[in-house]
């Protein structure tokens, strides 16, 4: 009987260790199979990897109701209980995709990023300094991509048939009034921020999301960097100024702090290099910053820039209407910049972006004609003259208030929603010849409201569905903006995208007071886009159709300036663009290639009807070639920019018909413009060099080809070309930095 | 008759009382047998990773075979030539080795397997990766040497890492050579804490030098 009860045991236990399989197919819920998941029967070390074939198989010696678990990057595991007995068991399991940054498609329709993080940037933060014919600008870098209009005689970025003032510049969220320095005429200014404050980039030349707004046609979105990567102190000097400052990182690396200062004086360069201007105030400009960033526990960030510039210049041009005499100005300008922003999760999904921002600007503007010996002239007969001589005091002060709170919903969805509230208060006084002074005060309140969801379906497939509702003091009328982009991945590494959304826009400025009654001026954009995307290669194209209506028609206001008088504007533009980026082909080498066709015709202002305006141009260009040539640690930097010619225009007062016509028109030559620059690192690689130095050579215009932004045109119909100040301009720096070694940041670009 | 049957009995019971601590060496072995020869066959290298996180996930308070998985993981997505692919890789074997972490803290071995997870997300974009995971990669290879100067693997590590920078950037062959020779002289020395300890690397080291002849 014992044997019999041994016997009994030992069966069991030989019994209970029988094998038994457990095989199946792994696909996706598209009966996709899939290779690679792990298949583990929990809590044993029992299980498999699926082969090609999404098949798996193994051997167990587990028994009864057992947990199957089957997991792999990028999907939702699943747990699938099964009930193993003597007989081969069968499971087949399907998975389902996780919806990760990674994977799913990007919603980019009508925009570009510069970035070294996210996913889809075109460009990374170190092209905006070494495109050489950006002058390390921030916008110019931009008018290397398509949708943008090589002008020259003025600042800003001309998008899509869109004038420089429907772009907008925003800095972590906030509003920037005066992103660059004050206009003089037919010179453009440069952008008063240093790029490398600035860890990421969105250009957006159309359909851009509904927390931005008051932007006709196109949005810049900057956003800050993070803590420093050290403490560092720098220094750089130049043909136009000298500059320092120093990024202090605290010890636990928690928070950090910044001052600088530089100071410009183009006296050397303007000696050298020979302006078409008579400088008899040579431009000047300090310029001092500072800031501070905190990281908060929850890995959010408190950051505050503040801003402090000053700058004159004065300039003679001969006038326009006379053989001897010439047109004198100057511009003195105070220029202040706040901005505080804080950034932080809240918890269960919840976060918060908030920020104010203030800032004033002053320009003090001085107009006068002179005599051959530079002496002041005041004429009154014929009357065009006297309002040649003048002053103009402009006293601006800005301030916004913003919020936007979002919820993560679920995988990448998420709703967000906040409000913005610009006030705005602008001073001027207007001193005529004679010294009768005109005062005028425009003040405005803006409150912006607005919500948006991302929504993704699929890894494949988004959408950005939102709205925007604003009210104006001036216009006293509630406005709403609905917005929607779709993004569809085409396969792998290519996708395609949809945008559309309606915009408006207060009058600018100079066109203000308008008349009683004025409405919001208005965009819809329709924009379609393909772009394949692999490390080595960007190909987009984008194809676009742009309808204004409601654009503002001026008539006479005080003093001989025009001031919007109603909304019977309107004008349209289409076009297609492409751009070509190829880092692989040539060794070494990373070059891109955009080029835009634009076809828009507008009728606003004191245009007699709807036509081409004097800032598009049809076909527009760029080419940019970087190589980094390591033994002689050298970067050569080359970009051409081709535009065809612009129509011009004298659109003068017929008083017999009583209306503005075009009295004269033609086109510009083409506009050609070669630039170089080259990077020089002589401590590159030398770890234990204390000092990084980095040396510039830049020459804008290379060739000295002939360029004509436009004509003007005298009172008697005489006409006269705008072009740049000099023929070339050549720019040689060194840029030293401290106690910390650059080298790293040099491989980084180099690489 | 009795005697034999029930010392079979008492054998398997005791088998089976035995059996875990014996189970987990036998299929650590084979595993690692396995992961040898997986080099010479790389998509391998994911099932044998699968096949350590299934024994870590059943013991749960075992490091070596989250630290095996890691291995295998990291490896893989070095390997493998989708650059899109890396990241997962390496995320993948940066959640693993987060758990070896947990249970085996200041581990040299694993702040080895910490920084290759590093270099490996670097490879995806060395030009804009540099400043991030560079430095996260070198300042695990000098904890690794802090927590035990006589682990050769940080030295390899090193070594391998400078013998494919450019020489402009302060790497090539006469750098890399000197770490390399340091590596090579503590292997001799080196003897693992026991049979499943990690155990790797020597092998590459005479390579690379030899490569660097």
């Amino acid at each position: 009987m014992k044997q019999l009860i041994i016997i009994a045991l030992l069966l069991a236990i030989v019994k209970l260790n029988a094998q038994v399989s457990v095989s199946g197919r792994i696909t996706d819920n598209k009966n996709k199979s899939i290779s690679g998941v792990s298949i583990t029967l929990k809590n044993s070390y029992d299980g498999a990897t699926s082969d090609s074939a999404g098949a798996f198989s193994f051997l167990t010696t587990e028994k009864g109701a057992q947990q199957l678990e089957a997991s792999f990057t990028g999907y939702n595991p699943i747990l699938q209980t099964i009930n193993i007995g003597s007989e081969p068991v069968i499971a087949n399991i399907s998975l389902k995709e996780q919806i990760t940054e990674l994977k799913a498609v990007v919603i980019s329709a009508g925009s570009f990023e510069a970035s070294d993080k996210n996913k889809g940037a075109v460009l990374n933060s170190i092209d905006i300094v070494t495109t050489p014919s950006a002058n390390a600008d921030i916008t110019s870098a931009f008018k290397s991509l398509p949708g943008t209009q090589q002008v020259g005689e003025s600042e800003g970025l001309f998008v899509r048939g869109g004038t420089a003032t429907e772009s907008k510049i925003y800095m972590d969220g906030n509003l920037v009034n005066n992103f660059f320095y004050s206009s003089t005429p037919g010179i453009a200014t440069r952008g008063r921020f240093n790029p490398f404050l600035f860890k990421g980039t969105v250009f957006s030349t159309g359909g851009y999301s509904a927390l931005y707004g008051q932007a006709l046609s196109s949005a810049l979105i900057l956003e800050s960097n993070d803590l420093p990567e050290r403490t560092e102190a720098d220094f750089g000097v130049s043909v136009v100024g000298l500059g320092g400052g120093i990024q202090h990182l605290s010890k636990d690396k928690k928070s950090s702090w910044g001052v600088s200062y530089n100071y410009a004086n183009l006296w050397l360069a303007f000696n050298v290099i020979k302006q078409k201007q008579d400088y008899y105030q040579i431009p000047v400009a300090h310029q001092t910053d500072a800031n501070f960033r905190i990281k908060t526990k929850k890995g959010g960030f408190i950051k505050y820039y503040g801003y402090l510039s000053t700058n004159k210049v004065g300039f003679r041009n001969p006038d326009i209407d006379s053989v001897v005499l010439k047109n004198a100005f100057a511009i003195q300008n105070l220029n202040t910049y706040q901005n505080i922003n804080w950034k932080d999760q809240l918890g269960k999904g919840w976060r918060i972006n908030t920020g104010l921002s203030f800032s004033t600007n002053k320009d003090d503007i001085t107009n006068e004609m002179q005599d051959a010996g530079n002496q002041k002239l005041t004429i009154t007969s014929p009357a065009f003259y006297s309002f040649k001589n003048f002053s103009l005091l402009n006293i601006a002060r800005y301030a916004q208030a913003r919020f936007v709170l979002e919820k993560k919903i679920k995988g990448l969805t998420a709703v967000r929603f906040g409000s913005d509230y610009f006030y705005s208060n602008e001073k001027s006084t207007y001193t005529l010849f004679d010294g009768t002074k005109y005062d005028e005060k425009v003040t405005d309140k803006l409150f912006a409201g607005f919500a948006e969801t991302d929504i993704y379906v699929t890894n494949s497939l988004a959408a950005k569905i939102g709205t925007r509702l604003e009210h104006s003091a001036i216009i006293k009328k509630w406005n709403i903006a609905p917005r929607i982009s779709l993004a569809y991945k085409l396969a792998d590494k290519s996708q395609a995208s949809f945008a559309y959304g309606i915009f408006y826009q207060n009058p600018e400025r100079r066109l203000l007071p308008g008349a009683a009654g004025i409405d919001y001026s208005k965009a819809t954009h329709y924009i379609f886009q393909y772009i394949r995307q692999t490390k080595d290669f960007t190909l987009r194209a984008e194809l676009f159709y742009k309808k204004y209506d409601d654009l503002y028609k001026t008539g006479p206001g005080n003093n001989g300036r025009d001031l919007a008088a109603n909304n019977n504007g309107y004008g349209k533009a289409k076009g297609i663009e492409f751009f070509w980026r190829d880092k692989k082909t040539i060794k070494n080498v990373d070059y891109w290639f955009s080029y835009s066709y634009l076809d828009t015709k507008r009728d606003f202002l004191n245009y007699p009807s709807a036509i081409q305006p004097s800032f598009a141009a049809s076909h527009t260009a760029a080419f940019v070639f970087k190589r980094f040539v390591l033994p002689w640690k050298t970067g050569f930097n080359f970009s051409y920019n081709f535009a065809t010619g612009r129509p011009y225009y004298n659109i003068a007062y017929d008083n017999v018909q009583g209306k503005y016509t075009i009295a004269d028109q033609g086109k510009t030559i083409n506009y050609n413009s070669m630039s170089f620059s080259i990077n020089y690192l002589p401590n590159l690689g030398k770890t234990t060099a204390k000092t990084f130095a980095v040396w510039v050579l830049g020459i804008n215009n290379v060739l000295g080809q002939k360029q004509v932004y436009s004509y003007n045109y005298s009172n008697s119909g005489r006409k006269e070309a705008v072009t740049p100040p000099s023929k070339r301009f050549v720019f040689i720096g060194c840029f030293l930095s401290f106690g910390i070694d650059r080298t790293q940041n040099a491989i980084n670009n180099n690489l | 008759m009795k005697k034999i049957m029930l010392s079979a009995l008492i054998f398997l019971l005791s088998s089976l009382l035995f059996a875990q601590s014996e189970k987990f060496t036998a299929a650590m072995k084979k595993n690692l047998a396995e992961l040898d020869s997986s080099f010479k066959n790389p998509p391998n290298l994911l099932t044998v990773a699968n096949n350590f996180e299934r024994i870590a996930a059943a013991e749960k308070t075992q490091w070596l075979p989250y630290y095996y998985a890691a291995f295998c993981q990291v490896n893989y997505g070095f390997i493998q030539q989708d650059k899109a692919k890396t990241d997962g890789y390496a995320n993948k074997a940066n959640e693993l080795i987060a758990k070896a972490d947990s249970l085996s803290p200041n581990n040299s071995e694993i702040s080895c397997i910490k920084s290759m997870i590093a270099s490996c997300h670097m490879m995806v974009d060395p030009a804009t990766r540099w400043m991030e995971y560079g430095k996260e990669s070198s300042s695990n290879l000098d904890a690794a040497i802090a927590q035990d100067a006589t682990n050769p693997r940080p030295y390899y590590l090193k070594g391998q890492g400078l013998r494919y920078t450019p020489e402009q950037f302060g790497g090539g062959c006469k750098t890399a050579k000197i770490e390399l020779q340091t590596a090579l002289d503590k292997y001799t020395g080196f003897k693992p804490a026991g049979e499943l300890h990690p155990n790797w690397g020597k092998e590459q080291v005479e390579k690379l030098l030899k490569d660097c002849q």
